[in-house]
């Protein structure tokens, strides 16, 4: 079986061991965790899972995007809108999502790439393209405009085909998400796309110059990371209830999403997964820690300053380091 | 005589308003060594990225192996069998020499016998088969050539532009170097050398063409070209 050589090839049965044991205990865990904590847990796979699409682009292929919002912005809205207007489930819904996420992605990715903008001045087109849609998205009255667009909560229902239910529903969707997208990533890893990437994210030059398809290559990147980022859209329009353009397609939303991998480890498998956890982590402290102390707003300078910290103390990421203490090293990249 | 391997004719690039080239005509026979020479800024870089389709002339045709290639994609130019070693040797700084030397082999032509040709750079550059699992920023500048050559060849290529490959590196290393593009010529790679040391590129190329603010100015055997007057004069200071 090539497929599973290529999806555990090169890890030690150390590494496999604790990779199962983390599984078994997400599959589980619904089971004894309490409300306050599968919430916490939905949170930290939602962040794995966009950071895991995200990081396609800027771990992998060495694009910066710092617009990713829209791709989950137009996935959330256009499964939500067709729902709420036309009843079609989130699981049809979600095709179309997609492929008009995949074709956002590509119009960003055709304009910057063709005009070979590289870096920050790429980044700001990604932020131009979000933004731009965030006002279209106010005017536009089938999405709700800035009132909003909002899924009707029934209580104690729980419907598969239409993603509607409880927590429990909502944490097996992301785990299955996050799940497929980890596996996504280490297939694309290892092959001979993912080895072209790499050598464009080293220097695109060289890579031209030994005749990888570079242009080909960073669409195929866009067009991936923007197809799951729309999935993860889709399942945050049904796990809220609601969307608004001013949300939907900010900035901050756009900055969430890099915030995982860049903690974790840029271009690893396991730092989005592992940024996730330190950031939620962190999140949910904090709010705690500022209600016990009854100041509000410390909670966003402890929340900063803690990321200064990481990014001073860990430049690549925690999960590099995380991973020579397990004794589980991922191949360098 | 057949035709030539390599035919660029009447060739013109542009960025933005500044001309690049200017009617830019040349040929590279199967089997040949022919140096391109002219100061900084004459157009030599251009030419080879013109002919890789990294640029995109505004006219004229750039024949190889009977198929037009002018304007690219680049990666097509390298599946017909050109190869590059770009100026300032470009190698992927954060991954070993091994996987550099992989990365060489993405035209569909090379991959087929990768393997070989891995073992033939390999016994071509013995430094880099014990460097393998080394990364490759952490290897000197004549071995980042080598390196550079050694990936370039694992494209198989038929005919290998190098792009100032003495740049930067010492005397002894510059030697090793034009000694090595000689005996890739002598086993049967047809070379196209951009040089701004114009006495080394010319004493071992068959042919030269001057390149003078994006034209040529002159052509002619290798030898013919060192003994004349305006090339001693202009770039030998003789």
């Amino acid at each position: 079986m090539s497929i599973v050589r290529l999806l555990i090839g090169g890890a030690t049965p150390r590494a496999l061991a604790l990779l199962a044991a983390l599984l078994a205990f997400l599959v589980a865990a619904p089971a004894f965790l309490g409300p306050y904590a599968l919430s916490v847990a939905i949170l930290i796979l939602y962040f794995a899972f966009v950071g895991q699409a995200w990081n396609i682009m800027m771990g992998f292929a060495g694009q910066l995007s710092l617009g990713h919002a829209l791709y989950a912005g137009l996935g959330g809205y256009i499964a939500a809108g067709l729902f709420f207007h036309y009843g079609i489930g989130p699981w049809v819904g979600a095709f179309v999502a997609v492929a008009v996420a995949v074709l956002a992605g590509c119009i960003v990715g055709y304009l910057g790439f063709r005009f070979s903008l590289a870096g920050v001045y790429f980044a700001l087109l990604t932020i131009a393209f979000s933004e731009f849609t965030r006002i279209a998205f106010d005017h536009w009255t089938w999405a709700g405009g800035s009132g909003g667009l909002f899924l009707k909560v029934q209580g104690g229902v729980t419907d598969i085909l239409n993603l509607r239910g409880g927590a429990t529903l909502f944490y097996y969707a992301i785990l299955i998400l996050a799940v497929g997208a980890f596996v996504l990533c280490r297939l694309l890893l290892e092959s001979r796309l993912g080895r072209y990437w790499l050598a464009i994210r080293e220097d695109a030059e060289a890579a031209q110059a030994v005749g990888v398809p570079v242009f080909r290559c960073k669409m195929i990147a866009i067009a991936i990371s923007a197809a799951l980022t729309a999935l993860a859209g889709v399942w945050n329009a049904f796990y809220y209830n609601n969307l608004f353009p001013e949300t939907a397609f900010a900035m901050g939303r756009s900055i969430e999403i890099t915030l995982a991998p860049i903690i974790g480890g840029l271009g690893t498998l396991f730092g989005p997964i592992v940024g996730a956890v330190v950031l939620t982590g962190m999140g949910e402290l904090f709010t705690d820690l500022t209600e016990h102390l009854k100041i509000s707003g410390l909670k966003q300078i402890f929340y900063g300053l803690a990321l200064l910290v990481i990014v001073i103390w860990r430049p690549a990421g925690v999960w590099p380091w995380l991973a020579k203490r397990l004794g589980v090293e991922e191949r360098g990249r | 005589m057949s035709a030539p391997l390599l035919a660029v004719q009447g060739l013109d690039l542009h960025y933005g308003d500044a001309q690049a080239l200017a009617d830019v005509s040349l040929e590279v026979a199967a089997g040949e060594i022919v140096a391109i020479v002219g100061a900084n800024g004459a157009g030599k870089s251009s030419l080879i990225r013109a002919i890789h389709g990294i640029e995109k002339p505004t006219r004229g045709r750039i024949v190889f192996d009977g198929q037009d290639i002018a304007g690219g994609p680049s990666h097509r130019v390298c599946e017909a069998g050109i190869g590059h070693v770009a100026e300032g040797r470009q190698v992927f700084p954060n991954l070993s020499v091994l996987e550099n030397l992989e990365m060489g082999a993405a035209p569909k032509r090379a991959r087929a016998a990768e393997r070989k040709t891995m073992e033939r750079v390999m016994a071509l550059f013995p430094r880099l088969a014990e460097r393998r699992d080394q990364a490759a920023g952490t290897l000197s500048g004549g071995e980042q050539q080598m390196l550079a050559i050694g990936r370039c060849l694992m494209g198989q290529p038929r005919l290998v532009m190098f792009d100032e490959p003495s740049l930067g590196l010492a005397p002894t290393i510059v030697q090793e170097v034009f000694r090595i593009v000689r005996r890739l010529n002598e086993e049967g790679l047809t070379i196209l050398l951009v040089e701004q040391n114009v006495q080394a590129s010319l004493r071992i190329a068959h042919r030269g063409y001057v390149l003078e603010n994006g034209r040529i100015e002159l052509s002619g055997a290798g030898g013919d070209l060192l003994a004349s007057d305006r090339v001693r004069q202009a770039y030998l200071g003789l």
